[in-house]
């Protein structure tokens, strides 16, 4: 085979591998369900990072393969040297100003997608998360309730409200994290960290500790109820009623959590 | 006995190491006494024995192997031993365990003491994969568990890869620049000795009471102020690692600035050069801020300064800072070696000039520049102020442009070339693909929405093998085969190299290609345990990885057997041009009978006529069995 016919013969075998790459991205279920609208934002910027990556690494992998096949030594070559090219300017100013013309793209449209996912909205409500070895618990102000304040353990939310989260610690660091929303944030003793989310599917999904926080961090988990607000506004009214006993249950609880970590 | 007491060596050491201990336990308690009952309920604290004696006993054990002798009898104005050479070469196996000033002993030392720990941290990640085989603790509970995935992160970083690499260009960095040994050969012993201590202590923490430290090789505050005292094995440990990083990195800039030989102007330099002076760069200036940051860590364990408890006005997130500021260049300490190593190679395998090598060397140099810039991308989700993610974001986008040069560059050098596709050239090669991959995925994570969702994931577990192992491990098996010859005399098994590559190359891509999905999916890292959901992919992964450790045991028996007794190799096997395989195999005792000129480039291959360096051949008066004699008068 001549050079020209396997160099095309390459091309078009790379243009495939792209094709076929591209295609398993959107494929396969990479993700979680998404719950949030920042979800949606996030699942598409992670495919358009995707196929502009695929290109990239079908390029270099062509490369290598394609010189593994056609310039390998052949019998006869063991003292043969190839041409000596030192270089070519042009060339070399190309694949320094491509990469960065795609990168600042890239980064152009991540930080439009930030900006989305993490812009004020109109209205939304406040819940406190606290993070302690190894249980999270809840906290809904009156301005929620529209009463006494909600301390639960389980977390209900009501579909379509925006929800800005304020994280505290009891002791070491933890890491508050919602796959199916995409959203996470580590929850740090001493300050307050907020990260908002819109949840906008029903349902139940899973809650895990995602830093390491000691023993039982892997066991550290929980789910968020993602519910209408009519059944929101239910179960906070249940709560409600039962808040004293829930709260003393969590003080307890927590006074228990901080004995074992002092002693 | 008295004389055995006083010679440097194994002995004396152990007398010393006892002493050590029962100095700590001393001094803590005339401490402890002296600042009152009311604090202290026991005078007698095996903690603070124990936290004291990590620091008194490793030095002592360097006092008593001879890492000082010189500089003491200096400094005491005593005469120091003549300039004999005596403690230069290695003339049998029992050499190498002694203070060696060689440089050609030292990198042997150096890398044969980390391919040690690469065994240990590889078995260690094999026990961690048969724990994540199935969802549910199986194997260990989950403080052996944290434990081991600290120490097998621990003993890889700082232990492996970075040593490694210090190894291999102790061994061939002299020889490559034309100088008879590094600038400072009694540092360089002193740096070499420094590891076993650092990788022992590291060990020993599983011995400790309450267990290794479980706290990832990250030790964030405040999880790690709170640990049992196996932290303390972490913290004093990085410190002693630490500190022969430093050394080793003065003695290579020192010896690339002041000893290269005639000729060798910095653009005459191969890029293995290169790349280790931008290392060098990297280490002396980052490395103690981690030193800094474990220190804190130590101070508010064993003395409560309240660094980082918020509860006394600590400050949390300022230890992140500080650690990542030593910890992401670390990255780069543990890639540009590496960068050097492959250009070598496919210049030598492809025939060809190394394509644009100016830009390779100023690609290096644009690393460690902006390898400074970027560390609050760990950060994205600590909880800093949100500003930071976008400048730090841009950084990291940027850093991927001259990584990116020096790929293309390697591409462009194997075209039209003629590749000898021999085992160093299918690990360059492979290291070309996984490296790419680890590379976007490093890219994708500089994309801070994205970041947020697989932060701390099995995505960052993914893409950290894919950059250390993928990349970094591949470049060391290429130059470990590509210099074998060079440093033993003899040559290694072509056909179980082959097997090698093509093992590692399919079970690391089977083990660590999935974990990028599970990443995605929401299953956390530095678990013991998981949800169900993650069941089937986690156990194909664990297969998968004891293929991987597996094949690891064909390149021991290659190189075991080799060295013992393999072909025995010619002087430069490669048709290299680079001033290293213009010596015999191994090199002579002080690597060159005359200093070599250098007239050219490194890499002129294909260019009729040319030379990198001139040897001029030995005078007749000199014979062949008095090199010493000859190197001397030099």
């Amino acid at each position: 085979m001549d050079r020209r016919r396997s160099l095309i013969l390459t091309v078009v075998a790379a243009m495939l591998a792209i094709g076929i790459g591209v295609a398993l991205s959107y494929a396969i279920h990479w993700f979680p369900v998404e719950a949030s609208t920042q979800a949606k934002n996030t699942d598409r910027l992670y495919h358009v990072l995707v196929d502009a990556c695929i290109p990239i690494f079908v390029l270099v992998t062509t490369v290598v393969l394609y010189c593994a096949w056609q310039f390998h030594m052949k019998p006869g070559e063991e003292l043969k040297d190839g041409p000596p090219i030192h270089g070519n300017t042009r060339l070399e100013v190309f694949w320094t100003a491509a990469p960065a013309v795609l990168l600042l793209s890239l980064l152009s449209y991540s930080f439009v997608v930030l900006h989305d996912n993490e812009k004020r909205p109109a209205r939304e409500i406040r819940v406190g998360v606290t993070g302690q070895q190894f249980a999270w618990s809840f906290q809904y102000p009156p301005s929620v309730t529209g009463g006494r304040p909600v301390q639960s353990f389980q977390l209900y939310l009501p579909k379509g409200e925006s929800v800005r989260f304020e994280l505290h610690s009891k002791d070491v660091i933890h890491a508050f994290f919602i796959p199916a929303f995409r959203l996470q944030e580590d929850v740090v003793p001493g300050i307050t960290v907020t990260y908002r989310a819109t949840p906008d599917r029903l349902g139940t999904y899973p809650i895990v500790c995602n830093l390491l926080c000691g023993l039982g961090h892997s066991l550290m988990r929980t789910s968020v109820h993602v519910v209408t607000p009519a059944a929101f506004a239910a179960w906070l009214k249940s709560q409600r009623a039962t808040s004293t006993a829930g709260g003393a249950a969590a003080t307890a609880s927590s006074g228990t959590a901080a004995a074992r970590a002092s002693g | 006995m008295a004389a055995r007491v006083r010679a440097p060596g194994f002995y004396r050491a152990s007398v010393l190491m006892v002493l050590g201990v029962a100095l700590s336990a001393g001094l803590t308690w005339v401490v402890r006494m002296s600042t009152g009952h009311s604090t202290f309920h026991h005078y007698l604290s095996g903690d603070a024995i124990l936290t004291v004696s990590l620091i008194a006993v490793p030095l002592l054990f360097l006092i008593g192997i001879g890492g000082f002798d010189y500089w003491f009898y200096w400094a005491a104005g005593r005469p120091t031993r003549p300039e004999d050479h005596s403690g230069h070469g290695a003339r049998s196996w029992k050499d190498y365990f002694r203070v060696n000033t060689d440089h050609k002993v030292i990198g042997i030392q150096y890398t044969v003491t980390s391919f040690f720990f690469l065994l240990v941290g590889g078995l260690i990640a094999m026990l961690m994969r048969a724990q994540l085989a199935q969802p549910g603790a199986q194997f260990v509970d989950a403080n052996t568990f944290n434990g081991l995935f600290s120490v097998h992160a621990t003993l890889l970083i700082f232990l492996f890869v970075i040593p490694v690499f210090a190894g291999l260009a102790n061994f061939v960095l002299p020889l490559m620049i034309g100088a008879p040994d590094m600038a400072f050969p009694r540092l360089n012993a002193l740096s070499y000795w420094l590891l076993p201590v650092a990788g022992f202590m590291m060990l020993g923490s599983f011995f400790a009471p309450g267990g290794a430290f479980a706290d990832g090789w990250t030790a964030y505050a405040p999880l790690s102020t709170n640990m049992p005292i196996g932290q303390t094995f972490f913290s004093v440990g990085v410190q002693f690692a630490g500190a022969s990083s430093v050394m080793t990195a003065l003695n290579f800039l020192v010896t690339i600035i002041t000893m290269r030989a005639p000729g060798m102007s910095f653009f005459r330099m191969p890029l293995l050069v290169w790349a280790n002076f931008a290392t060098s760069l990297l280490v002396v200036i980052a490395t103690p801020f981690i030193a800094a940051s474990q220190f804190f860590v130590l101070l508010d364990r064993a003395l409560g300064f309240n660094f980082f408890n918020a509860g006394h006005g600590g400050d949390v997130l300022m230890y992140q800072h500080v650690f990542w500021f030593y910890s992401h260049p670390a990255v780069y300490i543990m890639m540009l070696p590496g960068f050097g190593i492959i250009s070598e190679i496919i210049a030598v395998k492809s025939r060809k000039p190394i394509f644009g090598y100016r830009m390779m060397a100023f690609s290096l140099l644009a690393i460690v520049g902006l390898g400074f810039t970027v560390w609050a991308h760990h950060m994205f989700t600590s909880g800093m102020a949100a500003w930071i993610r976008i400048p730090m974001a841009i950084t990291t986008a940027i850093i991927a442009i001259p990584t990116g040069i020096k790929i293309f560059s390697w591409l462009a050098t194997l075209w039209r070339g003629v590749l000898h596709l021999d085992t160093p050239m299918l690990f360059a090669l492979g290291f070309l693909t996984t490296f790419t991959l680890g590379g976007i995925s490093g890219v994708m994570l500089a994309m801070v929405p994205f970041d947020i969702h697989v932060s701390s994931t099995y995505f960052i577990v993914a893409h950290i093998h894919y950059v250390l192992f993928g990349g970094s491990l591949m470049t060391i098996f290429a130059g470990v085969y590509y210099w074998f010859p060079k440093m033993t005399g003899r040559m290694y098994d072509e056909r179980l190299g082959k097997w090698h590559f093509w093992s590692t190359f399919v079970f690391f891509n089977l083990t660590f290609g999935p974990m990028h999905i599970l990443g995605m999916q929401g299953m956390p890292r530095r678990v013991a345990t998981y949800a169900a959901k993650f069941a089937d992919m986690n156990l194909f992964i664990s297969i998968a990885s004891f293929g991987l450790g597996l094949s690891t045991l064909i390149f021991l028996y290659n190189i075991v057997t080799s060295w013992r007794g393999g072909p025995i190799s010619i002087a430069n096997p490669w048709r290299g041009m680079t001033l290293e395989w213009q010596v015999t195999s191994p090199p002579p005792i002080f690597n060159f009978d005359r200093v070599p000129t250098v007239v050219g480039g490194p890499y002129e291959y294909g260019v009729p006529g040319a030379v990198h360096g001139i040897l001029a051949p030995t005078p007749a008066t000199v014979g062949a069995g008095s090199r010493l004699a000859g190197a001397q008068r030099e």
